[in-house]
Formats: C-alpha cells, structure tokens, sequence
C-alpha cells in the first residue's frame, strides 16, 4: 500500500538527482536551470503529497505560487542566458569571468 | 482490484516513479540540451501523472499547459537558437562524480531516513477518506485562492508583470539600419523647418552649344 512516505522519498531522491545534477553539468548554463526546474518539481511533489495527506489544500496553493514563481525565474534566466550569448559567443561557465570574482 | 498483489494504484504509482526518475537521470546525463530538454518535458509529463494519483487536478493540468507548454518550448527555443559548443562543456563531465555522487548519496540517505516508512508510511498517515463525487478541486482551489489568498495572488500577477518587462527589456535591441518613424517629430515640424523659398531673378540663360558639351564631357 502506498502510503505519504513513498511520494516523500520520490521526491527525496528526484531532489538528490538533480543535486548531483548541478554537480555534473557545472559548466553548461542551460542544464544547470534545467536542474533547478527538477529541484522544483521535488518540492512541489512534496507539498501535493503533504497537501492530499493532511486533508489541506493550502499546500495545493504554495505549489500554485511556486509555478508562477519559477516560470518567471526561468523566463528572465533564459533571456539573461540569450544577452549573454549575444556578447560573448558563449554560455560556458568558464568563460564568464568578467567580474573576476 | 489487484495485479500481482498490488493495488491498481500503487501499480500506476511505481511505474511512474520509475520513468520519472529515469528521465530526471537522461536530463542530468545526456549529452545534448535538446534531449535534455524533451526528457525534462517527459519528467514534467509523469509528475502530472503523479499529482492526478493526488488528486490535484488543478495543478496537474496547470503543470501540464505552463511547463510543457510554454517554460519548456522557451527552453527548446533557447537551445536551438544558441551555437552551443558541445565538447567544450563535456570537458571534465565526470571528474566530479567523486564528489557529486557521496553529496547526493548522503542527502537521499538522511532525507529518506526522515521521511521514510517508519514516519510517514501508510499506517501512520492514513489516506484520507474519498472525496464526494461531485468535489470540484478547481473550485475549492478557487475559493482560498480569491479568499485567503488574494493579496498573494495579486503579488503573483505583479511578479508576472515584471517578468515579461525584464524580459523584454533585456532581450530588446534597437537595430542600426532599421528607420523608424517618430510621430511626435513628425506632427510637430513645421514648414519653416524644411521649406527654403529662394527669390531668383527671371533670366534664360543662352543655349550653349552641343559640340561643347561633348567636349566637356570627354
């Protein structure tokens, strides 16, 4: 019987994957915010869980706000993603050493 | 109903997990943006899936149109419009495996030790008791989100708002041989402003002659 705990410990692990993600694709831009969407998703998955679980559909309404959040995270990343790619040629995360920080 | 002794449920439940993880394994591994991309997309698919088994219809559906639809196809845009050099961003692809693997092993292991069966399984959180056919869970969304909720929604619409300037703003650029019409300008000229008027007097000059001209012109 599938229980909370089973949609808690997928989203454990779909976090734990794209952390390892952000390790992997350090150098590439575009996958690096793909693995922030993954990430997302994970926390969404556990406050629907919680959400369905706890009989609370204030859960349903923090994941509604987190949509809107990250669809307008991910639209200004891509267009930052695209000027910096107009002025340098490139999106490789070696490469963006203007500010040498 | 049961298949191999498992609900018809749980049987929906373990096949989704199981692609869902696949393809958030493709997306963190492959080796083209464009493939990372469509398996994102399958990804975003199956947690719908998932989030349906939860009764969250709504956002199911919203996960479905906003992500697939529109998040990811900019994605997609965005990846077929940059001149990506591939081997350069697979350079040392797997030099941090060493470290990448125990930090991600050791956060699924702790959160799992957490959220796991003897916390959270089934018979300590017991499933809800079934919704009334006639629940609407757009409607109950509805109703907090326009009650409880309205001063962060309205934020949200303001959050979207800004986003489609910065957006727009940072994207924008005004080309060099484009020629615009300023209709400010144009309605505030004035006659003086371009018209000379040139009194001349009103003399024929005589006729040179032809064989000149050609000499001229050679």
């Amino acid at each position: 019987m599938v229980g909370l705990s089973h949609y808690l410990i997928l989203g454990a692990l779909l976090f734990a994957i794209s952390v390892v993600g952000i390790f992997l694709n350090r150098k590439n831009v575009i996958i690096l915010l793909m693995a922030i969407e993954l990430m997302l998703l994970a926390v969404n998955l556990n406050f629907i869980a919680f959400s369905h679980y706890m009989n609370d559909i204030a859960g349903q309404v923090f994941v509604f706000f987190i949509l809107t959040v990250a669809a307008a995270e991910s639209a200004i990343g891509l267009a930052i993603l695209v000027v910096l790619f107009r002025n340098l040629r490139t999106i490789n995360v070696d490469d963006l050493n203007r500010l040498k920080g | 109903m049961t298949f191999f002794g498992l609900h018809f449920q749980d049987l929906v439940f373990y096949a989704l997990a199981l692609i869902l993880l696949y393809a958030a394994l493709s997306v963190i591994t492959t080796r083209n943006p464009v493939y990372a991309a469509l398996f994102l997309v399958l990804a975003f698919f199956t947690a719908a899936g998932i989030w349906l088994l939860l009764e969250a219809e709504f956002l199911a559906i919203t996960l479905v149109l906003v992500y697939v639809g529109a998040v990811m196809v900019l994605f997609l845009f965005v990846v077929m419009m940059l001149d990506i050099n591939l081997d350069r961003m697979r350079e040392g692809f797997w030099q941090a495996l060493p470290v990448a693997l125990p930090v991600g092993g050791l956060m699924a292991v702790e959160m799992v030790m957490i959220v796991g069966v003897n916390n959270f399984g089934a018979k300590k959180v017991l499933a809800p008791a079934a919704k009334p056919a006639d629940y609407s869970n757009t409607a109950a969304l509805g109703r907090v989100l326009y009650t409880d909720y309205l001063l962060a929604f309205e934020l949200a619409a303001v959050v979207l708002l800004v986003a489609i300037v910065a957006a727009i703003a940072l994207t924008l650029r005004s080309r060099k041989e484009s020629k615009p019409t300023y209709a400010n300008k144009q309605v505030a000229i004035k006659k003086a402003d371009r018209l000379r008027i040139v009194k001349m007097d009103a003399v024929l000059e005589p006729k040179a002659k032809p064989t000149t001209i050609t000499e001229e012109k050679k």
